[in-house]
């Protein structure tokens, strides 16, 4: 059972960088900030620093497990806001059709012409450094793929014979969509959405290495990796760290969504069976 | 008001438009529904039963439009309703169930679910009293267990079952008009039976007129206190349901009525030979001129390939359209 198996190491890597930034301040051994010593700078992995120390004495491993908070809000946050702006134009333009259609295809293609890192470095060097212009920057510019998927599956389910019946005992749009068109089109989305959470985790670690990200001395892989890069062959375990961090969880969320998708896609399923 | 019919189609036409062109699906046709009457409306595969019922409800969707005639609904003209007072009446005043009870039920929400929505969305219930009326829906279509039924899905159900859920949800609301097209085509025979037999009844509890849409005159008839007949587009014959098996006066009835499999009467009479009507429904983009069922009628005349017979009614509220009815 192959397809298990990719479901259950991605749901475990993923959970297991949830917990981590969840519980962030009873794991880690001192403060990612303020525990800065000269005395103990860039001390190599050992079992008082497991992880490390950097140039400022700061212990890498404590850095690492908050860094989990910020690359996490970044991945789910960020993809919460594609999904939903993604489903919102895909399922309207799917379900109405028109001029409207037509409108939000474009704007689809606009979006998949322009590479989405270099539109959110623009959006980027417009707002500024900074939790929430990532948020914004990484949220607007990757629901191009989820709308595209919303509109085809839109299309194909509104002559479905539930949506008819729908239409015909009095339901208004907007609650055929909600209620008859969402719930049906969910699985592949879901799906889109979890890779899509891996990729942003990406953007943020590039975004921060650019020194576009998070602003120091706060901790985020990205920006972690960004402080590194000088150090790397004097002091490896200051990228190695955060950059296993990042491999580990875009794998685990990779993982997860080919795992979902052999169980959600009914396609998929109906094979299997 | 007594006496007002609940529903009264006069004159209405349907078009299908393509490009610049039009033409005419439905044309001219009439016919009134009384509070708590059924009535049948029967003809072959494409002639217009659907896109009437559709326009009845409002909705019509392009290529296909009402291009005259009226539609009173309860004495108000449903074309001059807003979009939104037309939804009102869907599912509330006028209900509908529909041919495919395979795929007429939303495969990811809980059936009981399903009927809860109606009470929520006209009659303005909360989900928790809704949930508990849907209880008592699906009780009153004779689904056993309803209190454990209603978490089921339907792929869980039976096409029985399922077409039961689908009255449960059309009746919810207490409709004045339920329109059943093809209610049990997809069913087979004995579940046909208890099905229509169901319907009946529950409509006749409640005094809920039928709008009963079929290509089965056998059923209909069996069904409905009158049952209107349509050609291409065209009613042309509507009668009480015996007198139109006992003397149908349409040659296209007859051929209807002559082509049903029956006991007893016919058989003791050793006529028990099935006929079937020669020929096949005109595509509606070339309609012939005059009388529609011309080419395949045995009776066809010079005047019937010229001119659109007129109205001629017959006794008790009958009524045929044909230059030669019997
Ligand atoms: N959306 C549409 N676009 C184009 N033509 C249509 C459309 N819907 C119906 N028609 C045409 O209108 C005519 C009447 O269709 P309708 O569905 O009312 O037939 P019906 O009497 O209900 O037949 P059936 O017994 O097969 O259900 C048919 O010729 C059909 O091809
Ligand atoms: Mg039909």
């Amino acid at each position: 059972m192959k397809l298990r198996a990719n479901l259950i190491i991605g749901g475990a890597l993923f959970a297991l960088a949830i917990v981590v930034g969840l519980l962030a301040p009873w794991l880690a051994h001192t403060d990612p900030v303020l525990d800065a010593n000269l005395m103990n700078a860039e001390e190599a992995p050992s079992w008082t620093w497991w992880f490390g120390t950097d140039a400022q004495g700061r212990d890498i491993y404590s850095r690492v497990v908050y860094g989990a908070r910020i690359s996490l809000t970044v991945g789910i946050v960020s993809q919460l806001i594609n999904s939903v702006i993604g489903v919102g134009l895909g399922l309207s333009a799917g379900y109405w059709g028109g001029w409207w259609d037509d409108f939000v295809n474009g704007l689809t293609n606009l979006m998949l012409a322009i590479p989405s890192l270099i539109f959110a470095l623009a959006i980027m060097a417009v707002l500024g450094p900074g939790l929430t212009s990532l948020l914004i920057a990484l949220g607007l510019t990757n629901w191009s793929f989820t709308c595209r998927l919303a509109r085809a599956s839109a299309l194909s389910l509104r002559s479905q014979g539930y949506v008819q019946a729908a239409r015909v005992l009095g339901y208004g749009d907007l609650r055929i969509m909600i209620t008859q068109l969402l719930p049906n089109m969910l699985g592949p989305i879901i799906v889109i959405g979890t890779l899509g959470m891996g990729s942003a985790v990406l953007s943020e670690a590039a975004l921060s290495f650019l020194g576009l990200g998070v602003r120091p001395p706060f901790p985020s892989w990205g920006s972690m990796l960004s402080e590194a890069r000088e150090q790397i062959t004097t002091a490896p375990w200051l990228s190695v760290f955060p950059g296993l961090a990042i491999f580990l969880t875009v794998l685990g969320l990779n993982l997860l969504g080919d795992g979902l998708r052999d169980i959600l896609d009914p396609q998929s399923r109906s094979r299997r069976i | 008001m007594t006496g007002s019919p609940l529903i009264e189609v006069e004159d209405l036409r349907i078009d299908l438009n393509h490009g610049s062109s039009r033409v005419a699906a439905v044309e001219g046709v009439s016919f009134r529904i009384d509070r708590g009457e059924t009535f049948g409306l029967v003809g072959e595969s494409g002639c217009g039963k659907s896109i009437t019922a559709l326009a009845l409800i409002g909705l019509l969707r392009p290529p296909l439009s009402i291009s005259g005639g009226t539609i009173r609904f309860d004495g108000r003209e449903i074309q001059s309703l807003s979009a939104a007072r037309q939804r009102a009446l869907r599912g509330n005043r006028i209900a509908m169930i529909f041919q495919e009870p395979m795929t007429a039920l939303n495969p990811v929400s809980p059936v009981g679910r399903q009927i809860a929505e109606m009470f929520v969305l006209h009659k303005g219930k909360s989900w928790r009293e809704a949930d508990q009326l849907a209880v008592e829906a699906l009780a009153s279509v004779r689904v056993p267990a309803p209190e454990r039924r209603v978490k089921d899905y339907p792929h869980q159900l039976s096409g029985g079952m399922r077409q039961r859920v689908m009255i449960a949800i059309a009746l919810a609301c207490g409709p004045d008009l339920l329109i059943a097209d093809e209610p049990t085509t997809a069913l087979d025979v004995t579940v046909q039976a208890e099905i229509i037999e169901l319907m009946r009844n529950l409509c006749a509890e409640r005094g809920t007129a039928v709008l009963m849409i079929s290509h089965d005159l056998g059923l209909v008839a069996n069904v409905c206190r009158r049952v209107a007949v349509m050609y291409a587009g065209r009613i042309v014959e509507e009668r009480g349901s015996a007198d139109i098996f006992r003397a149908p006066s349409h040659p296209y009835t007859q051929g209807l009525v002559n082509s049903l499999p029956r006991l007893g009467s016919r058989a003791a009479l050793g006529r028990t030979r099935l006929t079937e009507i020669a020929g096949v429904v005109p595509a509606i983009t070339d309609f012939p001129a005059g009388c529609r069922f011309n080419p395949r009628c045995a009776h066809a005349t010079e005047i019937c390939r010229t001119a659109a017979p007129e109205t001629t009614w017959l006794g008790a509220g009958g009524l045929v359209r044909c230059h030669h009815h019997a």
